[in-house]
């Protein structure tokens, strides 16, 4: 890819996230999504350059803020809307909802509401591969809320000691949900974590797709050679509440307004721009083309059909082979 | 006094904190957030961050940490956000605070409250639905409380910090905003007995927590029907109210329990049990039982209400037990 392609790339990653999660607000607040929702509004750069520099059978393992994971791993616009509209087209056949993308064909492990919980599975999904001899990365992503569980630390351990090819992602947006990271962490600097268990870390401007891109691909292409597991700590904002509840009395608003300022798409528009590398036309091409992706999603969720009632206790076990 | 659940148990921890300096708060965004549920909003304005304490995400930490101070002399009460937290501290729980005092002879007591939220109906999906209220009161050394009213919010706190054993306390998620009166000199309640909430003579509607309001409908559409039904609120979950249970069924000789954890291994089927032991020559009709289906809960609003207990589902089961026999 050249370095003009992958810049526009991540661009319309990032707005396919952002326009996404503007849909969804938009639909909660027209009570067509219900529960939680949570937004990674402002974060998009994570998971864009996160994502670009996984192979589509590395597999991924998210929290409750996955809807830009699930989009950017190749989970459709479509189901996913499908699935918080609670409908049979959904990807989890409207079970799971917001908080629960799963996609196997494109190995999403989900969607877990439990703060660290994804972690251990992540451990065990690189275990597999390793066991199996598969040159497969695993990526899990997770707040900075999660590195205070015991979960953290004990996955943290095991992935080192074993040395499995997995991919710590901590998102440090600075809050978990209302209490910032200086009134829960004696150490708020992340990546020492990581390498007190021998992981090597480094931090990433979480606000800077580009940087976050070559950061990722640096620690995937060592995990995927054999170097262990590695840990990035990518620091970034949520412009938006933690979930559609949140009153927002822990933070101000001038707070909020500086990170705005450091908008990732609009950063990285601005540079190209900026280099002459996006025209005016390629932009609001770029625009239009993901403004129909996300009215079609739309229109796909409402033409859906409710997951019937009498399929409420499918799933719970394996299904007999139908002959 | 007009209030809500939540303004009720609020004024129950200022209470507590105004009456006993051993008394603080502790647990994941009760301070600066304001409580998940806003039910300490205020309060660490009012008490200071040594007494109303922001913790990191570490349910076991925590949890064990209130064990620790109880036997160092504090009263702490441990707002773990919800019950599906919870399962991150059960270690602590139930290896900890349920064992210690009979573990060491006598020697330790855990004078612990342990706050939290609990049940679905919000369309959370599975992992932020359980109820597990019933799996808690499983554990000897454990008191079990379901307020299910605005008055046992306000009341139940204190007398739970008063008893020198641990004590849980589930508040079910869709009764914070329940609205209510309350005596403007409101306080303590006992809590050790269930509740008559509607008297009835034809069948008893047993229920605790979030289904008391959804079963006291089911009792009033009954009684357009002419069946006339009883509302027994348990209150207490671990230890029940078994002269509560008794007194009902002789009265109605007909039972259905109604519970919003799954049937299998449930408290629904101890209680169940218990009236089979002992009034089986009572009974008019088998013990009825209306609970969520066996599947973690959906997000999907139609699945989320094909799962759980409705009054409808209530009024069919109270239907069948009067009609049991002719
Ligand atoms: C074990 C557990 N405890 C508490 C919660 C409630 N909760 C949900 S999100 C959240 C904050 C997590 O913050 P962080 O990990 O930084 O992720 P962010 O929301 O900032 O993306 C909390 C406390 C939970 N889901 N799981
Ligand atoms: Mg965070």
């Amino acid at each position: 890819m050249t370095d003009q392609h992958q810049a526009h790339d991540l661009l319309r990653r990032m707005l396919r996230v952002r326009r996404l999660e503007e849909t969804c607000v938009e639909l909660y607040s027209a009570t067509k999504i219900r529960g939680f929702l949570h937004v990674q509004i402002g974060e998009e750069a994570v998971a864009a350059g996160v994502m670009s520099a996984l192979e589509p059978d590395d597999a991924v393992v998210a929290t409750y803020r996955e809807h830009g994971h699930a989009l950017l791993r190749g989970v459709s616009a479509d189901s996913i809307l499908a699935e918080m509209f609670g409908k049979q087209e959904g990807c989890c056949r409207g079970r799971g909802g917001s908080m629960h993308l799963f996609d196997a064909a494109t190995r999403f492990y989900g969607g877990n509401a439990i703060v660290a919980g994804g972690l251990p599975v992540a451990v065990g999904l690189a275990l597999a591969d390793r066991m199996q001899g598969r040159r497969r990365v695993t990526a899990c992503f997770f707040g900075e809320g999660a590195v205070a569980e015991g979960e953290f630390h004990e996955s943290l351990n095991l992935a080192a000691l074993w040395q499995l090819p997995v991919l710590f992602v901590c998102e440090n947006n600075l809050y978990a949900m209302g209490t910032a990271l200086r009134y829960t962490e004696s150490q708020t600097d992340l990546a020492l974590k990581a390498a007190a268990y021998e992981i090597p870390a480094w931090p990433a401007d979480g606000m800077d797709a580009l940087a976050v891109a070559e950061a990722a691909r640096r620690a995937v292409d060592a995990v995927r050679s054999g170097g262990g597991p590695h840990f990035l700590e990518l620091r970034t904002y949520r412009f938006r509440a933690h979930s559609m509840f949140d009153p927002e009395r822990y933070r101000d608003k001038a707070e909020v307004a500086s990170w705005v300022e450091r908008d990732p798409i609009a950063t990285l528009r601005a540079t190209l721009q900026a280099e002459d590398r996006l025209s005016e036309e390629e932009w609001t091409a770029m625009q239009q083309e993901v403004d129909a992706e996300m009215e079609q999603a739309v229109a796909y969720a409402e033409a859906g059909t409710p997951e019937p009632v009498e399929e409420l206790t499918r799933f719970l076990y394996t299904e007999p082979a139908t002959p | 006094m007009k209030t809500t659940y939540r303004e009720a148990m609020r004024a129950a921890i200022r209470e507590a904190m105004q009456r006993d300096e051993r008394v603080f708060l502790m647990g994941e965004d009760v301070g600066h957030y304001g409580g998940c549920y806003a039910v300490s909003l205020g309060l660490l304005e009012e008490f200071g961050p040594e007494r109303i304490r922001d913790t990191p995400l570490s349910e076991s930490a925590f949890t064990g940490a209130g064990i620790g101070a109880a036997l160092g002399g504090m009263r702490p009460i441990v707002e773990i956000m919800t019950v599906n937290f919870s399962l991150l501290a059960l270690d602590q729980i139930i290896n900890n605070a349920a064992t210690l005092r009979h573990m060491s002879g006598g020697q330790f007591s855990v004078p612990l409250v342990i706050r939290m939220t609990t049940g679905a109906g919000r369309q959370l999906a599975a992992q932020h639905s359980h109820s597990l209220e019933g799996w808690y009161a499983h554990i000897p050394g454990l008191r079990i409380l379901a307020p299910a009213t605005v008055a046992d919010a306000r009341g139940m706190l204190w007398t739970a910090l008063q008893d020198p054993d641990p004590v849980l306390i589930f508040e079910h998620g869709t009764l914070y905003a329940v609205p209510g009166e309350l005596d403007d000199d409101a306080g303590a309640v006992d809590i050790d007995t269930a509740a008559v909430r509607r008297p009835g003579a034809d069948v008893s509607l047993i229920t605790y927590g979030g289904t008391l309001p959804m079963v006291l409908e089911a009792a009033d559409r009954l009684a357009t029907d002419g069946i006339d039904a009883e509302v027994l609120d348990l209150r207490t979950l671990r230890p029940l109210d078994d002269a509560a249970i008794a007194a009902t069924v002789t009265k109605t000789h007909r039972a259905v329990v109604v519970d919003e954890g799954w049937r299998s291994g449930s408290l629904s089927a101890e209680i169940s049990a218990r009236i089979t032991e002992r009034f089986f020559y009572d009974l008019d009709a088998p013990v009825g039982r209306v609970c969520s289906a066996e599947v973690p809960i959906p997000y999907a609003r139609h699945l989320e209400l094909a799962a759980l207990p409705t009054a409808e589902r209530v009024v069919a089961a109270a239907r069948e037990a009067v009609h049991a026999g002719g």
